[in-house]
């Protein structure tokens, strides 16, 4: 019996189980996935916990009821992945032999990175969201805070889900009009990018965003530290920027336990083949999702076009077949920009998103890069869609791996 | 595009990087710098050009977390002899194309 194992079982991990189990021949391939966790968190969500527009059961689910019947789940963590011996050497000290690794174990937050960030007042005036506990004390926050500067921030790029901060803008300026307290605050958003988003068209329609909203811009903000008694940001040019409250995402980096295997580059990210998603380094490893270091975003739409196309690779390297190299970097992120609207964004590795109708070209009923109601129903579908289909492995109807560039306005 | 720059013509995108590295010298990156407000070039300026260069060649991505980790400039450095957004500054100096660290 040979031992295929994936390690992680978030939205990458669980889409490959539900794919391979499928795909591989049970009576030659024992399925395997690892992951200490219990709770499968719908991170999109995280972005409207703090605001009360979704509440903590609707985003939380066990990781069990999405692993299919057949894989069987190892419920601790991983240590250390030795590529030598080719096993995972297990916190409790079990020992995992694999013949093909699936690296999935995603990114989180480092505020340790940078000076006084998680100092005194962190859970106090300082909070994240991008995790399930910041996200929730971050709500508690809002539901008493009584106005002034709202700083919100970025530290340092690559993170997950890019478009999550400027939506955090939005839904903030919305939150605080519907709370008829506005008035009493002052929205800055800062980052260490030299506009609103990282490709230019985007970033023109973003910026504007901002600038409607009444919510001011500082960039090219590279952070130094926190200082925790004046309540300032610090840049490495010495710029201050004051805040009674801030809400930062912090560095992002890959699991500690790819810096233990010596897999991964200075922000424990794998490096790997952007096309095939073969580790660049250990032919019989396999990368996707926040784990890997491509120069695609970190966000779940791409992990699920990144899975359809891993699949394949695994069953043709199995059958000792040259991988295919179609991985494009496609990306579809809705992106919430308050008052019960969104706009849509869909690019790839050369393309940057552009206006067009989508899934149908020249009909829709979605329009990229333009604000509208159905987009924002759209993101709310996509939780359901989430739960529903992505993690069972299932394709979205209308929606190619590859991007599609037809009824776009290059 | 092309742009004319210190009795050169050369290609660049609509940001102003260099699309083909081997139209760049020195002499081009000097004019560059004046042009960013980054004035005479000294010769640490030219290691961490250099470096970035190597960089580029070897198809290594780049990140000023990654630079001030590699022992040619440490962060605070970087960005005195760059300032404001240095990675950027000093790639299109290089004629290099824009860091993608970000996407
Ligand atoms: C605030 C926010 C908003 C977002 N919004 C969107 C959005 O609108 N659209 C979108 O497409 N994406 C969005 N995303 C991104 C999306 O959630 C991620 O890209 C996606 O979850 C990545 O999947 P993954 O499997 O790589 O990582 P994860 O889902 O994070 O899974 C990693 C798993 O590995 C496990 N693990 C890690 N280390 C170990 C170890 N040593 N041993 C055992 N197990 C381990 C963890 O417990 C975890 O379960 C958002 C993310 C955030 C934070």
């Amino acid at each position: 019996m040979k031992k295929l194992v994936i390690l992680g079982a978030g939205t990458a991990g669980t889409m490959m189980a539900n794919h391979l189990q499928h795909k591989l021949d049970s009576s030659s391939w024992e399925i395997n996935i690892i992951d200490h966790r219990q709770e499968h968190y719908y991170q999109p969500g995280f972005l409207f916990l703090p605001f009360r527009i979704y509440e903590p059961e609707d985003i939380i689910k066990t990781i069990r009821e999405f692993i299919p019947e057949g894989v069987n789940l190892i419920n601790d963590k991983a240590d250390k992945i030795d590529t030598e011996g080719k096993k995972v050497l297990m916190q409790n000290g079990d020992v995992i032999h694999y013949d093909i690794l699936i690296i999935a174990t995603g990114c989180n937050i480092a505020p340790e990175e940078v000076d006084g960030m998680n100092g005194k007042e962190w859970g106090k005036s300082v909070f994240d969201f991008y995790t399930f506990s910041g996200a929730l004390s971050l709500r508690n926050k809002l539901d008493e805070w009584e106005g002034g500067k709202l700083v919100i921030h970025i530290t340092e790029m690559p993170i997950k889900c890019p478009v999550a901060p400027l939506e955090f803008a939005f839904l903030a300026d919305s939150y605080f009009k519907h709370k008829n307290m506005r008035d009493k605050v002052e929205i800055t958003y800062v980052t260490p990018l030299s506009g609103a988003f990282t490709k230019p068209r985007a970033t023109a329609t973003l910026g504007n965003l901002l600038e409607e909203k009444n919510i001011s811009q500082i960039n090219d903000f590279g952070i130094k530290k926190v200082d925790n008694e004046s309540k300032k940001i610090i840049d490495y040019e010495g710029r201050e920027v004051s805040f009674d409250l801030l809400v930062t995402i912090p560095t992002n980096k890959g699991d500690a336990l790819i810096e233990r295997s010596g897999l991964g580059d200075e922000l424990n990210y794998v490096p790997t083949n952007k096309t095939t998603l073969q580790s660049l380094n250990n032919p019989d490893i396999f990368v996707l999702g926040d784990a890997t270091n491509i120069p695609a975003s970190k966000a779940g739409s791409v992990t699920h076009f990144e899975a359809e196309i891993l699949t394949e690779n695994i069953v043709r390297f199995i059958n000792n077949e040259p991988l295919k190299e179609e991985f494009d970097g496609h990306a579809n992120c809705f992106i919430e920009t308050g008052d019960g609207k969104a706009l849509l964004i869909d690019f790839n590795y050369t393309h940057e998103p552009v206006e067009g109708a989508f899934p149908f070209p020249g009909v829709g009923p979605l329009r990229l890069m333009k604000e509208s109601r159905i987009n924002h129903m759209g993101k709310l579908a996509f939780r359901w869609i989430y739960w529903n289909m992505l993690l069972k492995g299932n394709h979205i109807p209308f929606v190619s791996t590859a991007m599609q560039t037809e009824g776009k306005h290059f | 595009m092309q742009k004319v720059i210190s009795g050169k013509t050369i290609n660049v995108n609509d940001e102003g990087y260099l699309t083909d590295l081997t139209q760049w010298d020195k002499s081009l990156a000097q004019a560059i710098a004046q042009e960013e407000g980054i004035g005479e070039l000294t010769p640490k300026h030219w290691d961490i050009i250099h470096y970035l260069q190597e960089q580029f060649k070897q198809e290594i991505p780049l990140s000023i977390r990654k630079i001030s980790k590699s022992g040619v400039v440490n962060i605070e450095e970087f960005y005195a002899l760059f300032p404001q957004g240095p990675l950027k500054k000093a790639s299109k100096i290089a004629g290099i194309p824009k860091p993608v660290s970000c996407i």
